[in-house]
């Protein structure tokens, strides 16, 4: 089972990489562009077939790992 | 008066922390790679800079996890002096040693020059033979020494006295313009409720002896051995 794991900067938390790409868009032409988060994305292949099970555990594994918690939140779901 | 230097894979600071503890201060000093757990009788523990992981997924987050950092929590937690210098800053950030994160640097750049530090608090075993209010000049080289921390937090941390160190101007102002990478403060440096773990961005390892043209660091290693043995 594949598990997506999305982390990103809080809101509220500066986000200096968001801001410089925003601001190449709008450089680009892209003017509506008023504001970028970045973050990442983790694709987590887990076994067995229980997805709440693995939605669970990725929580775990964004808490523990794929997050900083402190400036980081997170969203987790199962994709296939 | 032993020092445990950890050693992680990309460690790049070891030899100059052992050079230090050895050759300057004649002291005895061992490297902990970092799958052992054995901290060999060491009195103080230094993390050492580098990118330790190749700073994968997050400078720090990786290296939290080795067997040695068990060890290390175990001594913190005895009261043990630990320090940690950038990477290894980082590196207790991520294990919970130290409170906040750190930032890509607002200038998105790697920074590495020489930035001033105000000392604000020089009671701790790597604070305690300078003065407080005294302005160093020391070297940085980072890319995310963007400290941050929930504002509840950092005020905690002002009212109690736990910010080590601050980026100042030449003149001991703490100003924007001062600041290398944005981080919330101005903080360059800070140390854990019993004062016993600090950590700070900027290099004592890189500044320690006149050769290199500025000593200012010395004093953080030998506060730590005037801490545990009393002259």
């Amino acid at each position: 089972m594949k598990v997506e794991v999305r982390v990103y900067p809080k809101e509220g938390v500066l986000d200096p990489q968001g801001r410089a790409i925003a601001s190449a868009l709008v450089r680009l032409g892209h003017k509506g562009v008023q504001d970028v988060r970045a973050g990442k994305v983790f694709f987590v292949e887990v076994a067995g077939d229980d997805r709440s099970r693995a939605e669970s555990d990725a929580r775990k594994m964004a808490e523990e790992l794929l997050a900083n918690t402190v400036i980081e939140g997170f969203d987790v779901r199962v994709v296939s | 008066m032993k020092f445990a230097i950890v050693v992680f894979p990309g460690s790049n600071c070891d030899q100059d922390c052992y050079h230090i503890a050895r050759d300057l201060l004649g002291c005895e000093a061992e490297y902990v790679w970092h799958h052992d757990t054995d901290l060999k009788g060491a009195d103080a523990v230094v993390l050492p800079g580098g990118f330790a992981y190749g700073d994968y997924l997050r400078a720090g987050a990786l290296a939290r996890f080795s067997p040695v950092m068990e060890s290390v929590a175990q001594f913190a937690a005895k009261g043990g002096p630990v320090l940690g210098i950038c990477n290894g800053f980082q590196v207790l950030l991520e294990a919970g040693l130290l409170p906040g994160a750190v930032r890509v640097n607002r200038g998105l750049r790697y920074v590495c020059r020489d930035v001033y530090l105000k000392v604000e608090n020089a009671d701790t075993p790597f604070t305690r033979l300078y003065e407080r209010g005294q302005v160093l000049r020391m070297p940085i080289g980072h890319m995310e020494g963007n400290y941050t921390a929930p504002p509840d937090v950092l005020d905690r941390l002002e009212r109690e006295g736990l910010v080590a160190f601050r980026y100042c101007d030449a003149e001991g102002r703490i100003v924007d313009s001062a600041n290398p990478n944005g981080a919330d403060r101005a903080i360059a440096g800070i140390a854990n409720r019993e004062g016993n773990v600090v950590g700070l961005m900027p290099h004592p390892d890189r500044c320690a002896e006149a050769v290199l043209g500025n000593d200012a660091g010395i004093k953080m290693f030998e506060s730590v051995v005037n801490a545990l043995v009393p002259p």
